[in-house]
């Protein structure tokens, strides 16, 4: 895109969601771009309307009456900006509709080669529905049927090194070949196979695919085992996702037309964004987008970007999946009283099958904010278990030196180095209270040391990651004045003490005012000390018998304190969390922990029988 | 007088239905358009193609794959069956012999002589589409399947099990509040599709089972009872393949709920009639919900279409804790957002229960039911 953007003032993007469209406004106002306002309809892609635009304008128009400004005319954005405030300079959006992008990947090793496929499909925000590895121990006929019944958008095909054999690899295109697949939209068009493997395999790859797919070649994403190279394909499934996906879902011709920049998947906007935040304020993020149906989890530790999708688990269509997951024990534990097994697997298939019922009594509240806890302490799991250096090999991937000594195939999420955590998605996003929100996410995730807690306010990190392709400068104002809200810094040592009550942490706060607040917090509590936002405390932190705050055992450490709505957060729980139904001081200890957060009103007492 | 949107499921006397009845993969439309059908025609049939076996051949004969033709007793496309042989190797001047055999009947789809291996398929399996419910046909769609409507009653659930079934009603209880007793499976039941009222449990299905019972309509269900039923946890909601001799749906929901009167009424009115149920929900973009269907139907009256609308004086059944399943009026829809328990603030719509009480509820928190 070579247009001039530089003069930009005013922009409307847009996220066409499964089921609702969002539509942002922002403008450039005093120097500085700002959201102005939030509209949304429902998304128009399935019967009886099967017109994508049709929800994108709705939701345009939405926009128009709370700011009275003319945004469309004869059912078109106006654009470029008119004079008399009207128009919009750039239009933008994303889009998951329809089920987003789907993809199945395959690859020679299951550890190596398919993983590398992997990370390359989820990265570019693909749902992976299954990976095919020549040694996942399936037998052939198996995966044949697998590849059939699924009906992926699209295949990512890799495997071997360059110059290597291509045995294996072509093997792969023949089980393909067998299933012959059909695309799950419309089956008047060839379903598109993108292979980065093995490049000397690319003319038997031809030979056995060519034919009868839409055959794409591109870089191998492991052109020797000691590096990866993920982008050349990662870009390639973004373009074809437009050419085949997107211009089979009705609408999207049109849409397309619309837009300034490619419409980008939702996912793959919101790891952008990420990635350029990260850059920019130089430090390691972890982000999380709970929905109803999946579960993304994004990170960037030393400018090395991951990001996976659970695409089971989720707040309501999926809540039932993370009830069969974590299991009844790990999910009754976060409840502050004795529960009725029975009762609480009807509420939560009664939530499956009317998913947009919210909790009216603060006994349901409580229940989906226990799912919530696992459905991301899930995902989180899931997601470190990709986020991984190169098995089997000494590292070689463009990270700094804090991760470069790694063993092969560890995790890369260093939970000492998570400067920040950003939680969305309703249940983080529009928790009654941010004390909550705040609490999900130090129980799900389990922070060490310091880290910035924040939660997307309404979830517009998609429409500004596509921003940042064309504005940057726009995209990363809007995400620091008006996406992120500060929670505050959780402080969590590391280690666990036998016995209870003995001290785990001392803690000195210069405060903003020229106060000083110094505290030695026992072990197994939670403790809040305000800290507003935009206001900095000097900390000096010591832990105590054997914790670790990241410098190793008792070792002190002194820092700069972010504050936030919720405030420096103390946890000296220990690490790993260790809570279990069966512990008799459950109830005792949540409720502590509850009241210590301020996590509830006042009626909770009743609740718990208090 | 405010309104607001709010889908309801539908639970219609008389109405327009259409159905799809595609194929999984292209094949003969059996019916024109035009025909009319009953609910046990054929209206289109295909050939499955069979499952693929992958044979080594290259690797059994211990030759190299770029060698392999000059072995091959047979080509690509040649007709197989179970114990042909399909490469020979000599050694020895003849001496010694080693042969591969096809462990299948069907044809071979490929050798591939960079692997050495050939993909052999086995004879299609056929597939009939049945028309499912009494109509006419309306579109044929070519080698793809056909689309039939028809004019009736349906009854949708919330939630389902198993897959299309057919077979008269039976109403087991008189009353939208009572549970069907176990007792009341006998013999009379084979082949039939129940109605059990407000509740079933474990044991009822089972029963159901063994008296041959075709499908179960219920009010309510226990998730306990699914999980002993299939032996897993329902995960998803996408439901309609388990492998379960009956199909079940629940009309209200999770727990011991009442029918809703009308949904009651109406299955009570077709009590004998001949009715299509399947029990495949799907609960995302795109959402499938069980149903009950009944062609049957001798009396024409005009079809009236639901509305979705929430107005005052409609009728609503809640449909989350603390009043759960209730049946309530619609007093009036505060434009207002409200602070709920929770701390939430939320549009919210005041509605009278049966006993006289009015209570406030999220609007998110309620379906409405048609009168």
């Amino acid at each position: 895109m070579s247009t001039d953007h530089s003069k930009m003032e005013r922009v409307v993007a847009t996220d066409c969601g499964s089921t609702t469209t969002k539509a942002i406004l922002i403008e450039k106002r005093d120097g500085i771009f700002r959201l102005i306002k939030r509209g949304e309809a429902p998304t128009t892609v399935e019967a009886p309307v099967e017109d994508v635009t049709k929800g994108v304008l709705n939701a345009i128009t939405e926009l128009e009456e709370l700011t009275n400004i003319k945004l469309l005319e004869n059912n078109n954005i106006i654009k470029p900006r008119r004079s008399g405030d009207e128009g919009t300079d750039i239009y933008i959006s994303t889009s998951s509709a329809g089920g987003g992008l789907q993809m199945m990947v395959a690859g020679v090793v299951k550890t190596m080669t398919a993983e590398s496929a992997e990370r390359a499909a989820l990265g570019a925000g693909a749902i992976v529905m299954d990976v095919i590895a020549s040694n996942d121990m399936r037998p052939i006929h198996e995966k044949i049927e697998r590849i059939r019944h699924l009906r992926p958008d699209m295949i990512l095909l890799s495997g071997g090194t360059d110059g290597g054999t291509i045995k294996h690899v072509v093997e792969l295109a023949e089980i393909i070949k067998a299933a012959n697949p059909k695309p799950r939209l419309g089956i008047s068009y060839s379903l598109p196979v993108i292979f980065a493997g093995n490049q000397t395999a690319s003319k038997e790859i031809t030979e056995t695919l060519g034919s009868i797919t839409s055959l794409q070649i591109t870089d191998n994403i492991r052109p020797t085992l000691e590096t990866e190279n993920l982008m050349p394909a990662r870009l390639k499934i973004q373009d074809l996702f437009l050419e085949h996906v997107m211009a089979h879902a009705p609408g999207y011709k049109t849409l397309m037309e619309w837009t300034d920049v490619d419409i980008m998947p939702t996912p793959g906007a919101v790891g952008l964004i990420m990635q350029k935040i990260a850059k920019k304020k130089n430090i390691n993020i972890v982000g999380v987008d709970i929905g109803g149906a999946t579960t993304d989890v994004f990170s960037v530790f030393g400018e090395v970007f991951n990001r996976t999708v659970s695409a089971n688990l989720g707040m309501s269509y999926s809540i039932s999946q993370v009830f069969a997951e974590a299991g009844a024990e790990n999910i009754m534990r976060w409840l502050p009283f004795k529960p009725n097994m029975v009762d609480i697997r009807n509420r939560i298939k009664n939530k499956m099958i009317r998913p947009t019922t919210i909790p009216q009594t603060l006994e349901e509240l409580v229940i989906e904010q226990a799912l919530a806890r696992e459905a991301l302490r899930l995902a989180f799991i899931q997601h470190k278990s990709l986020a991984v250096g190169l098995k089997g090999v000494q590292q070689q991937r463009t990270i700094s030196d804090a991760f470069s000594q790694k063993t092969s195939g560890e995790t890369i999420i260093d939970m000492f180095h998570l400067d920040m955590l950003v939680g969305s998605g309703g249940v983080l996003s529009h928790a009654p209270r941010r004390n909550q929100s705040a609490l999900m996410m130090i129980d799900a995730f389990e922070p060490k040391g310091l880290t910035e807690l924040t939660v997307d306010s309404i979830f517009m990190m998609p429409q500004l990651g596509v921003l940042s392709q064309v504005h940057e400068t726009a995209a990363t104002d809007v995400f620091e004045k008006d996406c992120l809200i500060y929670l505050g810094t959780s402080v969590c040592p590391d280690g666990q003490i036998k016995g209870s009550g003995k001290p785990a942490l001392h803690i000195k706060l210069e405060m903003p005012d020229g106060k000083s607040v110094e505290e030695e917090i026992p072990y197994g509590e939670i403790k809040v000390i305000p800290l507003g936002h935009d206001e900095k405390a000097k900390a000096e932190i010591r832990p105590l018998n054997g914790l670790d705050m990241g410098a190793g055992k008792n070792k002190k450490i002194d820092a700069e304190l972010n504050g936030g709505v919720v405030g420096v957060v103390i946890d000296t729980r220990g690490r790993p969390l260790d809570i279990s139904l069966n512990d008799p001081l459950r109830v005792q200890n949540m409720i502590k922990w509850f009241n210590a957060i301020d996590m509830y009103p006042q009626e909770f007492g009743k609740l718990i029988g208090g | 007088m405010g309104q607001a949107y709010t889908p309801g499921l539908k639970v219609s006397k008389y109405t327009l239905i259409e159905k799809q009845r595609i194929l999984p993969i292209k094949g003969k439309i059996l019916v024109e358009q035009g025909t009319k059908v009953k609910p046990g025609d054929k209206v289109a049939s295909a050939e499955l193609p069979g499952s693929v076996v992958i044979e080594r051949i290259a690797q059994k004969l211990g030759v190299p794959a770029n060698e392999l033709p000059k072995f091959l007793k047979v080509r690509e496309g040649d007709s197989v069956t179970t114990g042909q042989v399909l490469a020979e190797s000599s050694s020895f001047f003849g001496l010694f012999s080693n042969k591969v055999k096809c462990p299948i009947d069907g044809i071979v789809e490929s050798i591939s002589p960079v692997t050495g291996q050939s993909v052999l398929r086995m004879n299609p399996v056929p597939i009939d589409m049945l028309a499912y419910i009494g109509g006419t046909i309306k579109e044929v769609l070519p080698e793809e399947g056909v689309i039939i409507e028809t004019k009736g009653s349906l009854i949708q659930g919330i939630f389902g099990l198993g897959g299309e079934r057919m077979g008269h009603l039976k109403m087991l209880v008189d009353s939208p509040d009572k549970a069907a007793p176990i007792s009341a499976l006998d013999a009379s039941c084979k082949g039939m599709i129940v109605v059990a009222g407000n509740y079933i449990d474990f044991s009822f299905i089972n029963k159901a089972m063994e008296a041959g019972v075709k499908g179960i309509i219920t009010a309510g269900i226990d998730d306990a009872d699914i999980k002993a039923l299939l032996g897993y946890e329902i995960g998803v909601a996408i439901t309609g393949n388990e492998h379960i001799p009956l199909s079940i749906v629940a009309t209200e929901g999770f727990g011991k709920i009442n029918m809703a009167e009308r949904t009651f009424a109406l299955l009570t009115e077709l009590n004998g009639k001949f009715a299509s149920l399947n029990g495949a929900t799907q609960i995302r973009a795109g959402v499938i919900r069980p149903e009950v269907i009944v062609t049957d139907i001798e009396t024409e009256s005009a079809v009236k279409e639901d509305e979705y609308f929430l107005q005052e004086g409609k009728m609503v059944r809640i449909i989350r804790n603390p009043w759960f399943g209730k049946l309530a009026k619609v007093v009036k829809l505060h434009s207002e957002l409200q602070k709920l328990e929770t701390e939430a603030h939320v549009r919210i719509v005041e509605v009278q229960l049966s006993d006289g009480t009015n209570v406030n509820v999220p609007r998110a928190n309620v379906e409405l039911i048609a009168e």
